[in-house]
């Protein structure tokens, strides 16, 4: 099992740890709930040094992630952020991930834990009919702390070198963080304000120290689960995974089949004749909890399921038959033996104030 | 808050970490403080209806925390005459309180010799990790 740079942190402020993609990782500290509300109301600081990275590099970078991402990597600018997935020749999803483009020539990919292995594979494979690029997988060279809520920024902010500023949302910068150089992202996986900091793992102790002294609160994977679903994002390994494609995610948004990515011939099918099942979010009408592979009565399958710490009522995402996938329109949900009945939810489940 | 670890001495013990009261053939159950830990927080309580019958060792009803879904297991069999209607409202006592205000149903006990093989809070801790 291994262990993130962080782990005697985690060990000092209480944490239960989980098995977690081969990493022990904690999944909370004082508890979910608590975890999730400070994010909500002021600051949660995530250990996310799981997640791995891969840099794309050389003249023929940007071609060879054109080729492999959904989106188009053309509209991503130097200091830009992206969200695309890595599609199969039949469309189905890899891995999703967030690209960061640092140089003209240089990318940064983070990648989900569990995904890391194959997609670096995919990427090299890829690669090998692209001239003058590298791939070189960085996921030891990083660790990654998500800095997340409505007093997020501003606390990082404190922390940078005179005169640095940070990068606006899905933006990049190369920045220092309490005397660490870092790659600071304004990006997150919860829906409030923050940002993601990606740097060496020896210098994460002191950083984690500084962010806790600044009024952070640690938030362990359960909130981080928690906080994601509220805001209807996608879940790898839950409410992706190879046998469902883009379309049917609610991921037509990062596709741009003109590309002609990997993918895109299977994604533009999908589009043009439309899926049959959609994900949708859902919230129970009445009590219960419904739980990732519960089916859905007449055809379907929740994909994740948790009880809203905002809102205080079961909520989830599931895979619908798309004539049904309808906001407002009731269903049913097979809860280990019980009959729950659910309704189809706006996006997002919870809106939450700092980026309404 | 959380309770603190204990287990007290005049329960008897079921291995799958639930506690029962015997009193004449009037039982309540519950789960220990080390179950409730495990779970985490708790957030629903599904009880099963006043009347239906439970089994020793089989589920009766289902305990969630906001992460996880467990079964949990009857010490005794019997026939459940009431179960404990705050926990609709307040499931997290089972938390703060795991032996008095957390107590999850009471059981007309159908065989009180099924208790001779229940644990003592001594042989049951020994069980803990």
């Amino acid at each position: 099992m291994r262990t993130t740079s962080l782990h005697a942190r985690h060990l000092a402020a209480g944490a239960r740890l989980v098995p977690f993609a081969g990493w022990e990782m904690p999944v909370q500290y004082a508890g979910i709930r608590a975890e999730h509300r400070a994010v909500r109301s002021g600051i949660g600081v995530f250990d996310v040094s799981h997640m791995g990275e891969i840099e794309t590099r050389g003249a023929g970078a940007a071609a060879l992630l054109q080729r492999i991402l959904s989106n188009d990597v053309e509209k991503l600018a130097v200091g830009g952020a992206q969200y695309s997935v890595l599609c199969k020749p039949d469309g189905g999803v890899l891995d999703d991930l967030f690209t960061y483009r640092l140089e003209e020539r240089r990318f940064l990919t983070v990648t989900n834990a569990a995904n890391h292995a194959k997609d670096l594979a995919w990427f090299r494979g890829q690669a090998a009919s692209f001239a003058d690029v590298e791939v070189v997988d960085r996921a030891e060279d990083y660790a990654m702390l998500a800095v997340q809520g409505p007093e997020a920024r501003p606390l990082v902010a404190r922390l940078l070198d005179a005169g640095q500023e940070l990068p606006e949302r899905f933006r990049t910068a190369e920045l220092t963080v309490a005397g660490a150089p870092a790659l600071v992202c304004g990006t997150g996986y919860t829906g409030e304000d923050g940002v993601e900091l990606l740097l060496a793992p020896a210098a994460a102790p002191a950083v984690w120290d500084e962010l806790l002294r600044g009024g952070a609160t640690p938030a362990g994977l359960g909130a981080r689960d928690t906080l994601r679903l509220e805001v209807c994002f996608h879940l790898y390994g839950n409410d992706l995974s190879e046998s469902r494609g883009p379309i049917e995610a609610g991921l037509g948004w990062c596709c741009k089949e003109a590309t002609g990515f990997v993918g895109a011939d299977a994604v533009a099918a999908v589009r043009a004749a439309g899926p049959a099942e959609t994900l949708v979010p859902f919230t129970l009408t009445g009590p219960g909890i419904a739980r990732q592979g519960d089916a859905v009565r007449g055809g379907g399958e929740v994909t994740s399921g948790t009880l809203s710490p905002s809102l205080g009522i079961g909520i989830g995402m599931a895979y619908l038959p798309t004539e049904r996938a309808v906001a407002g329109a009731p269903f049913e949900i097979d809860v280990r033996g019980k009959t729950r009945p659910a309704v189809v939810a706006e996006k997002p489940i919870y809106r939450p104030e700092t980026t309404r | 808050m959380p309770a603190d670890a204990r287990y007290p001495s005049d329960l008897l013990y079921h291995p799958e970490h639930d506690w029962v009261r015997l009193d004449g053939d009037l039982a309540t159950f519950g789960v220990t403080w080390f179950a409730q830990d495990s779970l985490g927080e708790l957030v629903f309580f599904d009880p099963p209806a006043v009347g239906s019958r439970v089994a020793k060792d089989d589920g009766y009803a289902e305990l969630e925390s906001v992460k996880a879904v467990s079964d949990v297991i009857a010490p005794l069999s019997g026939e459940i005459v009431e179960v404990n209607e705050r926990l609709a409202e307040q499931p997290d006592l089972v938390n703060s309180s795991p032996y008095d205000d957390g107590w999850l149903v009471r059981v007309r006990v159908s065989d009180r010799a099924e208790a001779d093989a229940l644990l003592d809070a001594e042989a049951y801790r020994e069980l803990l990790p």
